[in-house]
């Protein structure tokens, strides 16, 4: 096992780990507004790479360009679920709220491979391609343009947070819903603006995702279950805790599969999971 | 003859907070101990203390001699200690008469007779007209004499109530004291924590008064409503709320 | 005023011990069971003996998670993991030992109570969301692991050596799919049958009082962790017998298919459909889905495509916005009311 091995498979784990964390940040942001698990998570990362998909197939739009768009479109999709579907769910037991948005997820995977088949489809010649040589490693372009602007985004995400009146609004609420709504914030609209938030981010990981990624429509499932993961770890609510968990969670899997064995990375991913909820309940970090 | 209920130091801190400390009472066979004390003095969690639901950091609790200090709430309850809770607990989607069934299963495995015991606990609390409701259903004081009908289906020696008459209508406090005491005339010992003054001064042997966690007063009741801590505690709870 | 508490005592205490269902009911469900034991004379087609032996072996699914997320409130989303374990208990003991899946059939249901205490003590005490989350993520674990298992064939999965001999002690029937058909409605029948008698019975009334409040129901003298563990273990051996069924059905074992979230939502949904923690509202979701999926694969023919799931999507979705406590609540609550109003 050489150095470069090891070295190759740390920056690997961490390009990955930061789209698993843009991913995470989405669902943990929903779950401290209105402690709802997305369980359609996954799902609307899959729709965000079909719309970089077709957007470059029938507009010929590479899926950089299109960024914008897709976050718009999953922003849309975002608020959309929110007034459609969750609003109804608030006061439902527990299980209607987890099989509303599971069945939203069944029916939106299930939906997927009706119109556009289970095959597995990729972007051919996006803009950025190849790979560079630093030193004696070798890393994706693709992955790297991604890695870079999941990092931007964070920092935007967590510039709105902490910096703007909005951003305060949204993580009073997520602290204390009632104790928000009282000081007179719109804590309903707050929420649309989660849904909103959360989906936009699963936009940017997914058109990242589609330059380098099989686009099908099952595709968002194992993204969704290390999401979850990384949201435990985190803590759900918690920006700077996806960010970690998610990158660690890449890191986890990356050397696992090179010290351990490639099939039982995700394993040792679910079992870092069941460790941490075991033991500390609200993850690593706390909310916020 | 030993007490029914022995409680010595129990202290109980959540992070920087102290909760219960050092609180030691006991209370006689038949009688009914109230406690009273301002909110946040801390009296909701010494019954948490002692019924098992939260583990102490100090202290011991005794039931008739045998020590129960930290022992799970079931086990608590099997050896005939019941409760009911300020933050109403029913079971939502039973019906009133199935929630009281599986009080009265603590005693029965026989269906047919845990349905009469828990007809019959339902007729103590006046809810007999309402059994094939569910207990969603029910208005506030509905549900805190389904609780404690549910309670008194397993049969208790002791019961611990935990504001009876809080948040009820005033009309139908006459019959909650009512009820309380023919629990007492039943024989069962009762510890209520209780705001309403009145209602105390009448039904209370003695009385136990809490304050910022701390034991402030001890004894007959006369005595304890004249003690200066008391009156302190509640003077500068009465001036805080105004 | 004295005197009328005792006589509305004297007459609650003559009062029949179980609720009635209304004449209607009975009868209605009298000429289903009717109609059940004839089907295969009635409608002679395989295609409808196909049918009809899938809905058995899923209304026995639905139930056996209804068992966990109904009476004891725990929502797992792993459940395919007890229906692997079924499938492969009396496959790998008929296949390699020879011996008869009548065995295997308890073997599998032992092992999958074994299973659940493994899985539900350290889950179990984990809340609603958390074990959910963990259950779905133990159930990709557990299919990683068969199809990485060379002893049980890894990914390529197993077969059940065809007999032809004495079909009802290897329980496989090449002639007709009748013997599979009155095998899984009587499993079904079966599971039904001891729900009913639990949901009357005091484990039953422990579930339920844990299910809706913990605290209170420790308070009353119940042990809420083993009650929980305990339910997990019922459920999980009622899935297992549908595995074990389904194996000896199909003949094949497809770790992609048998552990695959799929079966797991499909439980989940149908039991929501009709009725969460209601006798006969799994059955009735899984009539309404079954045949829906079915018709759906035939009308769509071989292009691959499904839309079953889709629609299964929308229905738990519009289902969980309108009526979140499915089909059939309401009807039962009725009976349970014994005619008091609201």
């Amino acid at each position: 096992m050489s150095r470069d091995l090891i070295i190759q498979a740390i920056v690997s784990g961490l390009l990955m780990g930061l789209i698993y964390a843009l991913v995470a940040v989405g669902l943990s942001l929903i779950f401290g507004l209105m402690e709802i698990v997305n369980f359609a998570h996954g799902e609307f990362l899959m729709i965000a790479m079909f719309s970089s998909f077709w957007l470059w197939f029938l507009a010929g739009l590479d899926p950089l360009l299109s960024l914008p768009l897709v976050v718009a479109i999953l922003g849309v999709a975002g608020l959309l679920v929110h007034f459609g579907i969750i609003r109804h769910l608030l006061s439902a037991p527990m299980l209607a709220q987890v099989c509303g948005t599971f069945g939203l997820a069944v029916a939106l995977r299930a939906g997927a491979q009706f119109l556009w088949t289970p095959d597995f489809r990729t972007i051919a010649n996006p803009w950025i391609a190849g790979r560079v040589q630093i030193g004696p490693i070798f890393i994706g372009q693709p992955q790297l343009v991604a890695g870079a602007i999941c990092l931007l985004a964070f920092v935007a995400l967590w510039l709105f947070v902490t910096r703007t009146e909005t951003g305060l609004a949204l993580q009073a609420t997520s602290q204390d819903r009632q104790a928000a709504s009282v000081m007179g914030i719109p804590t309903d609209r707050m929420s649309a603006l989660g849904w909103a938030i959360g989906l936009g981010c699963v936009g940017v990981a997914g058109s990242l995702l589609s330059t380098f990624f099989y686009i099908f429509p099952d595709v968002g499932v194992n993204f969704a279950l290390l999401a979850f993961v990384a949201v435990a770890l985190g803590g759900f609510g918690s920006i700077l805790g996806s960010l970690v968990a998610g990158i660690l969670i890449g890191l986890v899997e990356s050397l696992g599969g090179l010290l351990v064995d490639p099939s039982y990375k995700t394993l040792i991913v679910f079992g870092l999971y069941l460790a941490v909820v075991l033991v500390r309940p609200n993850g690593l970090f706390g909310r916020f | 003859m030993s007490m029914l209920l022995d409680v010595k130091g129990l202290t109980k801190r959540f992070g920087g907070l102290t909760a219960n400390a050092d609180i030691t009472f006991d209370v006689k066979r038949g009688e009914i101990l109230g406690i009273i004390g301002p909110n946040g003095a801390g009296k909701s969690t010494l019954f948490d203390l002692i019924t098992g639901f939260q583990p102490p950091d100090a202290g011991e609790v005794f039931l008739d001699g045998r020590r129960i200090t930290g022992l799970r709430p079931d086990l608590v309850s099997a050896l005939g200690v019941a409760r009911t809770f300020q933050k109403l607990k029913p079971f939502p989607d039973l019906t009133v008469i199935e929630n009281v069934i599986v009080g009265a299963l603590a005693r029965t495995a026989h269906m047919r007779a845990a349905r009469d015991a828990a007809l019959e606990s339902l007729a103590f609390v006046d809810l007999l007209e309402k059994r094939n409701h569910f207990a969603r259903e029910l208005s506030t004081g509905q549900r805190k004499r389904l609780e404690l009908a549910r309670g008194l289906a397993t049969q208790p020696r002791l019961i611990l109530m935990d504001e009876v008459t809080g948040g009820v209508d005033q009309r139908t406090i006459p019959g909650l004291v009512e009820l309380v005491l023919e629990l007492k005339r039943r024989g069962v010992t009762i510890v209520t924590i209780e705001h309403n003054m009145q209602v105390m001064m009448r039904i209370a042997d003695r009385i136990l008064a809490l304050h910022a966690g701390r034991r402030i007063a001890f004894g007959a009741p006369e005595e304890v409503r004249k003690d200066a801590a008391v009156v302190d505690a509640y003077l500068g709870s009465a001036a805080d709320a105004a | 005023m004295a005197s009328d508490q005792a006589r509305m005592l004297e007459a609650a205490r003559a009062e029949p011990l179980w609720p009635r269902p209304p004449l209607w009911a009975t009868l209605a469900g009298a000429a289903i069971a009717a109609l059940l034991l004839v089907f295969p004379f009635v409608f002679t087609a395989t295609f409808h003996h196909h049918l009809l032996i899938l809905i058995c072996l899923y209304a026995l699914m639905a139930q056996s998670w209804n068992v966990i997320a109904g009476l004891s409130g725990q929502i797992s989303l792993g459940h395919a993991i007890f229906f692997g374990i079924g499938a492969y208990a009396s496959t790998v003991l008929f296949a390699k030992y020879g011996i008869t899946p009548w065995f295997g059939l308890l073997a599998g249901m032992f092992i999958s109570a074994l299973a659940a205490i493994a899985i539900g003590i350290p889950t179990l005490r984990l809340k609603g969301h958390y074990f959910a989350i963990a259950t779905l993520l133990i159930g990709s674990s557990v299919q990683i692991i068969f199809q990485r298992w060379e002893w049980v064939g890894a990914a390529s999965g197993l077969y059940v050596p065809i007999v032809r001999a004495q079909p009802w002690l290897y329980l496989q029937f090449h002639a007709s799919k009748v013997p599979y058909y009155y095998l899984a409605l009587g499993a079904a029948a079966a599971a039904y049958l001891i729900v009913w008698k639990l949901r009357r019975s005091r484990l039953g009334f422990r579930l339920q009082a844990v299910r809706d409040e913990p605290e209170a129901a420790a308070s009353l003298g119940i042990a809420v962790a083993k009650h929980k563990v305990l339910a997990f273990m019922i459920s999980a051996a009622m899935m297992s017998v549908a595995g074990t069924f389904y194996a000896q059905y199909v003949l094949v074992l497809d770790p992609e298919r048998l552990f695959s979230v799929d079966i797991s939502i499909i439980v989940v949904l149908m039991t929501v459909l009709g009725g969460t923690g209601t006798l006969w509202g799994p059955a009735l979701g899984a009539a309404i889905l079954v045949p829906l999926s079915e018709y759906s694969r035939i009308w769509l023919g071989g292009t691959g495509r499904t839309i079953d799931l889709f629609v299964y999507g929308i229905l738990i979705l519009l289902i969980c916005m309108w009526r979140p406590a499915g089909l059939l609540s309401l009807f039962e609550e009725r009976i349970r009311r014994r005619g008091g109003q609201r």
